[in-house]
């Protein structure tokens, strides 16, 4: 087995429902046009005090969960605002894998685009391991074989669901869009399909546009 | 034939290749983008040698980053987000898609100009690069919010690789009590079945309170039916949102027209089609409502009083009422705030500027908030100031400004001071959303204009008057 089917390492509790992407990824950090620096970003307010400061008491800052590679969360992560910045950072932070109840949506779809792993355990298993990541001397350490679909930490081991499609995305990193243009002729024949049917649809934000600065 | 939702007509209809059980290739027929969430779409395209597929299927517009002062010609003086801007410029010259530039007289927020154009059309397939695109379901268009990767999937393909949801009926019933607004509604809808309530579902809005409301109205609904998770809203396309379309398409001449209408009629779910889920409510039971917490679900009506921080929510309540600065028990009514913002792609059309003016009408905004009103467009500033409605709001001591996202989401120079609480007609209470350490109350643009009156959070019905 090679190490891209396997994720290793501190797993540390963010114990925060609808968790939203505004927060993952502040908009001060919307700014840029590229993907870079998005790290320094992550979680910021939960991380810094209104001066910058770091907040000892944010788990994420406490020295002995440097190296965090999964986030235990809470339910509906990642709901609120489309930015994909949020998942770019939690990556460029270090973050391999979320575990959560539920994901919203969007946020699931961003992540699996990525490589960001997302493992929906249930509720109940959830609040066993974010127990279990604060009862121990040390960091709790998982590890997530998402070959075989399993997460295990030192008490646990749950198997855990995904689709074909995105457990295939994550192992052999397809290019969803070189995949896509594949049926580029399939496309093509249902656009002159689809615009035959329905004229008005065809080329409307073009229309539109020249029909507005004639006016 | 199994009878069918309208949200399956609509995903089979647009359908080029089934992937998988799950999986569908998607045609999109329009992308919005933006600003913000499209760079390294576009950088993604130039890397892989792509090009864009059906460039006159797109369109943009600058609208997050927009300083909104009052000013003939908007400069950008912030220099990353100027970036952003030539950027877009750039971009959409170099693949020939349409742009709304900074200083087009019709620039505005997305979800806003793109209906009041004429570009979203019963039966369509719409998305954009922000969570609200749900916001066309109004017009019987499945519209919904992507991430950057998939915009360059679209870019390249005019597709999606789209996962299929579940279906939603919400059914509502009855009138809306005078003085409460789809605004209420919606708070109300999301407050009850939660922040995660139409998760995995794409909802089909129905009953005689949904078929009432304005076209303005139902774009509010639908906009914020992702508050509650949902992946789409939709309503049956009828009488009221064909005209409101045929108004603003002249291309759908008489030679389409027949057709247009053909198929427009078909945009129903069948009788007998079956829902994963029913919920049904009294449009009777709306009030006004107002958001205490940090999650659109944490609201109440303006009559009630915020939850105590007990049962299963007591840890988020308790870490809600932290930030906000509240306690469990209390009432809103009679909450001062420093600020009132209406604008956004939730209210801030011509029809609730309209409210707004009939509220505020030869009163004057209180001497203790700032209070400003941002039009979602510049159409809806043109007309807004063509029906002397921006007058009345001048006149009461509202800023007027440009249109934008602005204070919605803060990305601009539009920011609340850590510690400011505002009244605002916007979609999201998050933590920070306004600017750092600030606290949002969502509520309808009366309620945002009776509260600029008073100075505080209060019943719109109690001003009496309009
Ligand atoms: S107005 Fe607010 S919610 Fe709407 S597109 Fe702009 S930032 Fe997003």
């Amino acid at each position: 087995m090679t190490d891209t089917h396997r994720i290793e390492g501190i797993a540390a509790p963010l114990d925060i429902a609808n968790l939203d992407t505004d927060q993952i990824m502040p908009k001060q950090f919307l700014r840029g046009i590229d993907k870079a620096g998005l790290d320094k970003g992550v979680l910021w307010d939960l991380r810094f005090d209104g001066e910058g400061r770091p907040r000892a008491d944010f788990v994420l800052n406490r020295p002995e969960y440097a190296g965090t590679r999964v986030l235990v969360a809470g339910p509906n992560f990642g709901c609120g605002s489309s930015r994909e910045h949020a998942v770019w950072g939690l990556q460029q932070y270090g973050i391999r894998a979320v575990i959560a109840p539920s994901f919203a949506e969007i946020f699931y779809s961003n992540a699996m685009n990525n490589g960001l792993l997302a493992v929906t355990l249930s509720e109940t298993d959830i609040i066993e391991l974010m127990k279990e990541t604060t009862e121990g001397a040390a960091p709790m350490r998982v590890e997530i074989n998402v070959d075989v679909m399993i997460v295990r930490s030192p008490r646990m081991t749950r198997s855990f669901a995904l689709s074909d499609r995105h457990r295939r995305m994550f192992l052999e990193g397809v290019d969803m869009i070189g995949a896509t243009l594949a049926h580029k002729a399939d496309i093509d024949a249902f656009a002159q399909r689809h615009w035959g049917q329905q004229p008005w649809v065809r080329d409307v934000a073009r229309r539109t546009k020249q029909r507005l600065e004639r006016s | 034939m199994t009878p069918k939702t309208l949200y399956r007509k609509l995903v089979d209809s647009h359908t080029v290749v089934t992937l998988d059980e799950q999986n569908v290739l998607l045609f999109c027929d329009l992308q919005l983008m933006n600003e913000y969430t499209s760079p390294q779409a576009f950088a993604g395209l130039l890397e892989q040698n792509r090009e864009v597929a059906m460039p006159g299927q797109n369109v943009a517009t600058v609208s997050h980053i927009i300083p909104t002062h009052p000013v003939q010609h908007r400069v950008i003086h912030d220099s990353a987000s100027a970036l952003q801007a030539s950027n877009l410029k750039r971009n959409c010259d170099l693949h020939n898609i349409p742009l709304f530039d900074t200083n087009d007289s019709l620039q505005g927020i997305e979800h806003i100009i793109a209906p009041e154009h004429g570009m979203i059309r019963p039966g369509m397939v719409v998305i954009c690069g922000d969570s609200h695109t749900t916001t066309y379901g109004a017009l019987g268009a499945l519209g919904f919010g992507i991430g950057t990767s998939e915009v360059e999937h679209v870019l390249a393909t005019q597709t999606l690789v789209y996962r299929l949801a579940q279906d939603m009926r919400i059914r509502v019933d009855g009138h809306l009590p005078i003085g409460t607004t789809s605004k209420d509604l919606i708070l109300m809808i999301i407050s009850r079945i939660s922040a995660q309530g139409a998760r995995g579902f794409v909802v089909e809005f129905c009953g005689s309170a949904v078929e009432s409301l304005s076209i303005e109205a139902r774009f509010t609904l639908c906009n914020m039916a992702v508050e509650a998770g949902a992946r789409g809203a939709l309503i049956a396309p009828d009488e009221t949102a064909i005209t409101y379309v045929l108004q603003r398409a002249p291309d759908i001449d008489a030679s389409l027209r027949s057709r247009a209408l053909a198929h427009w009629a078909t945009l129903r779910s069948d009788e007998h089609a079956s829902f994963d889920v029913e919920h049904y409510f009294d449009a009777e039971d709306v009030a006004p409502y107002v958001s205490w917490g940090t999650s659109p679900d944490q609201s109440i009506p303006i009559t009630g009083t915020i939850p105590h921080a007990e049962g299963s929510q007591r840890a988020r309540i308790e870490h809600a009422l932290h930030y906000t600065g509240l306690a469990g028990g209390m009432p809103l009514e009679g909450l001062p705030v420093d600020h009132v913002f209406i604008g956004s792609c939730t209210n801030a059309r011509i029809e609730d500027l309209r409210t707004v003016a009939a509220v505020v009408k030869g009163r004057h905004v209180s001497p203790s908030l700032r209070a400003m009103v941002v039009p979602g467009s510049g159409a809806v500033k043109a007309q807004a100031e063509a029906e002397g409605i921006a007058q009345v709001l001048i006149d009461a001591g509202f800023e007027w400004r440009q249109p934008g996202c602005s204070m919605c989401l803060a990305m601009n120079d539009d920011v609340l001071a850590p510690g400011q609480r505002c009244a605002s007609t916007t979609n999201r209470n998050f933590e920070g959303r306004q600017g750092r350490g600030s606290i949002t109350h969502l509520m309808s643009p009366a309620m945002a204009a009776a509260a600029a009156l008073t100075g505080y959070i209060t019943d719109v019905r109690k001003l009496g008057g309009s």
